[in-house]
């Protein structure tokens, strides 16, 4: 299996000397700090950048998909994608959307403890995540850490519906509006759902790893100066994700923004700053009013997978039509048809 | 025998801990107050031994983790947050502790440094989730002077309180970390102590400036010394965690003899010719032997298809068992070192056999098995194959140290002043730099405020309660090592109560109590006050006291005027025992008629039994005494 590095506290260590972090992921380094790696597996390891998670961008999901798609067509047995833990989720989405027809499981792991620290999280679930890449019977794009605050079980989230929840915790990523795919305990898998995409070595990868960076993500809120959406359509951009309150709604004095928007061939998606739920925008005057005027509800989708679905649908064609008929398509799972109790919060 | 130690060459460095009274943990905003119920939050943690700055890792650490040691924190929510449990980062250092831990340095004149930065010390043995310790100097070089002798000061540090140990269940250790966190100074001495009488002297005079900030906690657990002790040809041992200041000299003497003990042991293996090259690592199943033992430990290891496993140590016959001082041999030493590096319960050894139900018959079977001459002993221990030889590689080694140096190790104390292997001593590089916490500067004009207004001295304090309040040395001095300093000053200025009174009931009354088993502590100031308020005021007697606090701590939460009418000690006016007086002189008619005026002491009796606490005996006495002048008079 391979693992690929890009960074975050998970593949760096502090030197102490001058404060600065260096990457250390080749495998020998991994091996020292997780010895029981190499009876898991035989793992390959590449350093593709050393970038704390903030600093990635859009270019760089492009880049991690290349990589891992490479790694899978030489036939590994799959992929783990250290990744700092910020905007982990983002490119989990992006990798969502990038890999189609997964024939092996592709693992974003790292850890909210810098792995040269005794009581790092980074072992387990590293341990947890080379496990899946070896043994899980699921092929998809998923991030591994920590269920709860225990050093005991890791949680397999689907890389569309996870999020960082809590600064600080081990468990910080939730399986929002959905439940996590698989728990791994000791040695063994749990699976939680059953209708997930099955390994099976057979099948090809299909590499779409483009993304256009002109999309923006707004939160709404009291007082939001409707020049802000007036400013990104002067800007060129091509798409706008509203992280709308409640069912889905903004404030009335955007609407002229927004209808200006939709004329101007930008898409504008609402989505909710909720983070569990669905939306409704049928229920209130103003929701049907927003979509009257052309803005596309995305259902329960988080936002920030959102924004990058609709930068990865805006990276595929360039015919607005189409953008928008992918981004209300359900690729890779963004979309839960229904919602059980136990998954809601 | 202080010459003879001065001979010796005995050198001992001290290290006072002791928890500071403040509001809240070191590096977050819990309430530093340990839970006794059972616990709301658990979590299993491992600890994974990781390089150092230097690359090393310590070797007693990664044993633990390859044996798959884990932890099980146990929580309650008033105690703890996600810092302790390291689900967060640090919050600053608590500005409360630092001026404490200032004040005590300015007390040792010692010279605080201009940026205080916190440290890991890394301890893996669990009792810091982290795996580190945070520890910070706050000064250096201070100075203590002890009879005309001058005690450096190395330095004056503060630090992170560790996790409690509970227990141990296999390989889970429990910890409880409502204690993790809770300010300790340490202050550290320079290892020129010269006797055990002197330890003591130290550790006491280190008390009483702590004692004098009026912030430091108190009672058991709250302090704890550690130790380090070498005396020439030596070792130099640390012996960590005594927890009480009268064992401090006995432990140093302990000590010392232990390592005479261990030196004549080297110097008579010698002198038989054994040398390192005899001791061979060569570990012999023995379970054949013991097929039909009536040896129950033994039985019960078979039963579980578990093996007994020995060695040979050449020449060390009579030396395992030989007594190096109060109990302490080379033979438990080995026992402790093996239930350390192999977790097994102990082991048996030639010395002390035939006993614990293995024969004579046995005895020489295992001998023979073991090819092992008169001159040799042998250690046995039956657990788990793996358990047993780690533990017997650890005896073989410790058996090859015998021969050499003493090993230095981390002892802890043991409450009868005697002291046990914990591990070998951490190597030197365990510290750096704890990045999740900015530091903190001192500057020199706070430096200056605060050491224009430095404590009371303990000395200073004592003469002024004696001067001021006409306390006799030995109620100065129970006051002032009471934690009640400030409420007697209150009380006595508040209250007519005179100032004996209130220390005798603040200081013996409440140890006798305590004594027996009246929990005490759980009695509030302001109830003290209260208390003494009404006895100043005469509605209560000071004889009541004892019986009003004790039905406090009874009723949570009650006040004392429901203890003085439950306990029915509403006091007795003048008119009310003017005519219980009378009425008891008609009742015992005859008595009186016998022994006129002399009646007085029985009848005194009477009304103290029925009445005690709720009437002064000097009214008793005085109305008695006039009634019975005028019952006589009449008749």
């Amino acid at each position: 299996m391979a693992i690929v590095s890009t960074g975050g506290t998970i593949a760096s260590r502090v030197d102490y000397r001058t404060g600065g972090v260096r990457p250390a992921l080749t495998a020998n380094d991994l091996y020292s700090v997780v010895p029981e790696l190499s009876e898991i597996a035989q793992v390959n390891a590449e350093i593709l950048f050393s970038l704390f998670s903030e600093n990635i961008t859009p270019k760089h999901w492009t880049k991690i998909a290349e990589a891992v798609a490479k790694h899978i067509e030489n036939g590994v047995a799959g992929v783990v994608v250290a990744h700092g833990t910020d905007t982990m989720g983002y490119t989990a989405a992006a990798l969502s959307f990038a890999l189609h027809n997964l024939p092996v499981p592709v693992i974003i792991v790292g850890s909210q403890r810098s792995a040269d620290r005794p009581s790092s999280d980074a072992a387990l679930n590293l341990i947890g995540a080379v496990r899946a890449s070896a043994n899980a019977p699921f092929a998809e794009v998923v991030v591994a850490m920590h269920e709860t605050v225990s050093d005991e079980t890791v949680f397999f989230h689907r890389g569309t519906k996870v999020r960082k929840c809590h600064t600080s915790r081990r468990d910080t990523f939730k399986s929002i509006n959905t439940s996590p795919i698989a728990r791994l305990r000791n040695e063994r898998f749990e699976m939680l759902i059953e209708d997930y995409h099955k390994r099976d070595s057979s099948q090809r990868i299909v590499l779409k790893p483009s993304f256009n960076e002109k999309v923006a993500l707004i939160k709404s809120h009291p007082g939001l100066d409707s020049s802000v959406i007036e400013w990104y359509v002067k800007k060129g951009f091509k798409g706008v994700v509203l992280e709308g309150t409640g069912l889905g709604h903004v404030s009335k004095n955007c609407f002229p923004a927004i209808r200006n928007a939709v004329e101007n061939d930008i898409i504008i998606a609402m989505t909710s700053q909720c983070i569990w739920g669905r939306l409704g925008m049928n229920v209130y005057n103003q929701g049907r009013d927003l979509l009257a005027i052309g803005v596309v509800q995305l259902e329960d989708m988080l936002p920030e997978t959102a924004l990058v679905k609709l930068m990865w649908a805006l990276g595929q064609t360039k015919h607005i039509r189409k953008a928008r008929k992918l981004l209300t398509t359900n690729i890779s799972n963004e979309i839960s048809p229904r919602t059980q109790a136990e998954e809601t919060a | 025998m202080t010459a003879s130690f001065e001979k010796l060459g005995l050198k001992v460095g001290l290290e006072i801990h002791r928890q500071l009274d403040t509001k809240t943990k070191l590096f977050c905003d819990c309430k530093p107050k340990l839970f006794k119920e059972d616990p709301k939050i658990v979590f299993l943690r491992r600890l994974r031994p990781t390089q150092s700055e230097l690359g090393q890792i310590d070797p007693a650490a990664l044993f633990e983790f390859q044996k798959g040691v884990k932890m099980l924190y146990e929580a309650n929510e008033e105690a703890s947050c996600l810092v302790e449990m390291d689900e967060e980062p640090p919050h600053n250092l608590d500005r409360e502790a630092v001026e404490i831990a200032l004040t005590i340095a300015l007390m040792m004149n010692a010279k605080p440094v201009d940026e205080i930065h916190v440290m890991r010390k890394a301890v893996i043995d669990g009792s810091n989730t982290t795996g580190f310790q945070r520890t910070c100097v706050v000064a250096l070089s201070g100075e203590l002077d002890l009879k005309g002798k001058h005690i450096p000061i190395q330095h004056v540090s503060l630090e992170e309180d560790a996790a409690r140990r509970m227990e141990e269940n296999g390989s889970i250790i429990h910890y409880r970390i409502d204690r993790l966190g809770i300010p300790l100074i340490e202050i550290a001495t320079a290892p020129v102590i010269c006797t055990p009488q002197e330890t003591e002297e130290v550790a006491l005079a280190i008390g009483r400036i702590l004692r004098a900030t009026g912030k430091v906690k108190r009672g058991l657990g709250t302090i704890r010394q550690d130790l380090n002790v070498s005396i020439q040809d030596g070792a130099l041992i640390e012996i960590k965690g005594v927890q009480e200041l009268r064992l401090v000299s006995r432990i140093v003497e302990f000590e010392v003899q232990r390592q005479l003990g261990l030196l004549k042991i080297r110097d008579e293996l010698k002198e038989r010719g054994a040398s390192k090259d005899d001791v061979e690592e060569e570990i012999v199943d023995v379970s054949s032997v013991f097929e039909q033992t009536k040896c129950r430990v033994i039985r019960k290891v078979l039963n579980q298809d578990n093996r007994v496993l020995a060695v040979r140590l050449p020449k060390f016959a009579g030396l395992l068992g030989r007594e190096l001082v109060h109990g302490m041999r080379l033979g438990s030493e080995m026992a402790s070192i093996a239930h350390f590096w192999g977790r097994v319960g102990g082991l048996f050894h030639t010395d002390e056999l035939p006993a614990y139900g293995i024969t004579d018959e046995e005895v020489s079977q295992l001998r023979q098995c073991m090819n092992a001459e008169p001159q040799d002993a042998v250690v046995l221990v039956a657990d788990a194959r793996e358990n047993a030889t780690d533990a017997l590689k650890a005896v073989i080694r410790r058996a090859t140290e015998a021969l050499g140096n003493i090993p230095e190790e981390t002892r802890g104390a043991n409450p009868d002043g005697t002291s046990r292997y914990l591990r070998p001593r951490p190597g030197a590089a365990r510290m750096y730099p704890e990045t999740d916490v900015p530091p903190i500067q001192l500057s020199n004009k706070h430096i200056e405020e605060m050491r224009a207004c430095l404590p009371e001295s303990a000395e200073e304090k004592m003469s002024r309660l004696m001067r001021e309040y006409g306390l006799n040395m030995k109620l100065a001095k129970q006051i002032l090592e009471s934690k009640y300093v400030d409420l007697f000053r209150d009380v006595v200025e508040e209250t007519t109560v005179h100032a004996t009174v209130v220390a005798v009931t603040l200081t013996e009354t409440l140890k006798a109590l305590k004594r027996d088993g009246v929990e005490v502590d759980n009695v509030t100031d302001n109830q003290l006050k209260r208390l003494f308020g009404l006895v100043g005021s005469g509605h209560l007697t000071k004889e009541a006291i004892a019986d009003v606090l004790t039905w406090l701590v009874e009723h949570k939460d009650a006040g004392v005027e429901d203890a003085i009418k439950n306990l029915e000690l509403v006091v007795l006016s003048r008119e009310e025992l003017e005519t219980v007086v009378a009425r008891l002189i008609e009742d015992n008619k005859k008595l009186v008629e016998e022994r006129r005026m002399d009646a007085l002491g029985v009848l005194m009796g009477f009304i103290m039994k029925s009445f005690r606490g709720r009437v002064k005996v000097e009214l008793v006495d005085e109305v008695l005494r006039k009634r019975l002048k005028e019952n006589l008079s009449h008749t």
